[in-house]
């Protein structure tokens, strides 16, 4: 590879421009801030994931860079919730378990309802043990976390 | 000591990652040997850093938790907007286009439907609570979608912090319980199928709570799931502060 691409800037690009085009989209629809702004810089980082990749330019480093930020998630979010003003949240009280668990009951309940509307489909054992038939043992275990 | 503390102090950004590192080790042991890797390390850990933004709202009386004591000040950097965005935004690196369009059209209805019906328990148990304007009502629906999607939309909107703390607190609730309750109503609700499992994806949300749920489930099924539920915290942050803020803002008014 002749041209060096940094996963770190493609990244810092694609967020600045999708705070840039969320401020926009607030101001075209009358909200006074940021508007998906995460969502597009997204919908612009996995554009450019494909771009690259068409153009063999998708480098090890590249994704290197990139996979350094979004294992970061998790501390991040960590921190964000250690600065939050959790003294005032407490006065929110049962909120917080009403719309939890109300929110997780209707969900589950819609994931039953889904499977059963949407008739069968080859249970995991199944899937298992025809590929057991063809290939001996072998599982796909590529483990996709985020 | 005193040297010590400036030292931390004047790297308050590297003092925040070796913080929250510590943080999450610790969580990661509790996790391991006192739920048996039934509750996630990333869910204790959070629910620690709200106990500890707690402990720190009190002892200072701020409104940034532990960030105000000067020691933890650059967790105020760390936890901030500009890294959040940057780390949230880096995972969508992992999304494999071609597989999740195999996924279809049932995926795409469960990422909605986990979207919408979240949200409207949420609004409906905040305006239930006396909340009455549309940022805070969206702000707190918005919190159940997620503990992302909450803050993010919050911050969007500009919510308040109490508020911002409550869709925090209520996506982080969700999260626990989906790790905690998947293997329990799996059976129930039809999880033994890749397909199952992307429509739970979908409607669950919570990449941390799918996947540990469904790996106390079934191991083979959390690739699945992931992959419908990566697109989840995407289409929140979508959404939340555009098209049912302006839902919301519609019902109830400014």
């Amino acid at each position: 590879m002749t041209l060096m691409i940094s996963g770190v800037a493609i990244l810092a690009i694609c967020t600045l421009l999708g705070a840039l085009l969320g401020d926009l989209l607030g101001m075209a629809i009358g909200v006074k801030a940021n508007v998906g702004g995460v969502g597009i810089a997204m919908i612009l980082l996995i554009s450019a994931r494909l771009w690259l990749l068409r153009r063999r330019l998708l480098t090890d480093a590249v994704t290197l860079d990139v996979k350094f930020w979004a294992a970061l998630y998790v501390p991040v979010v960590v921190a964000m919730a250690a600065q939050q003003n959790v003294v005032a949240a407490f006065v929110g009280g049962p909120i917080v378990l009403i719309a939890a668990i109300g929110g997780l009951t209707l969900c589950f309940g819609a994931v039953a309802l889904i499977n059963r509307l949407s008739g069968s489909t080859e249970t995991m054992d199944e899937i298992e043990a025809r590929e057991g038939q063809l290939l001996g043992a072998s599982s796909d275990s590529k483990g996709k976390r985020a | 000591m005193t040297m010590f503390a400036r030292v931390l102090i004047a790297n308050g950004l590297l003092t925040a990652f070796a913080v929250v590192g510590l943080i999450m080790w610790l969580s990661g042991l509790m996790s391991r040997f006192m739920t048996f890797g039934r509750v996630h390390g990333s869910a204790i850990a959070i629910i620690a850093a709200l106990v500890l933004a707690f402990l720190g709202g009190k002892v200072t009386g701020g409104t940034r938790g532990i960030a105000d004591i000067p020691l933890f000040s650059g967790i105020a950097m760390m936890g901030g907007a500009m890294l959040r965005d940057f780390a949230i935004v880096a995972t969508a690196f992992e999304v494999d286009v071609d597989r999740a369009k195999t996924a279809g059209l049932i995926g795409a209805i469960a990422l909605l439907l986990g979207t919408i019906l979240p949200f409207i328990v949420g609004v409906l148990t905040a305006a239930a609570y006396g909340y009455t304007d549309a940022v805070s009502l969206t702000t707190i629906g918005a919190g159940a979608i997620t503990y992302i999607v909450g803050p993010v939309t919050g911050a969007a909107l500009g919510a308040s912090s109490p508020v911002i703390a409550i869709s925090i607190a209520t996506g982080v609730l969700k999260a626990v319980l989906v790790m905690i309750g998947t293997p329990l109503v799996a059976k129930l609700i039809g999880l033994d199928s890749p397909r199952g499992a992307m429509v739970f994806g979908g409607l669950m949300g919570t990449v941390s709570g799918v996947s540990a749920g469904l790996a106390a489930t079934d191991r083979r099924l959390v690739p699945y799931g992931a992959l419908t539920a990566t697109f989840h915290t995407g289409l929140g942050c979508l959404l939340a502060p555009s098209i049912l803020y302006l839902c919301v803002r519609a019902i109830v008014g400014d």
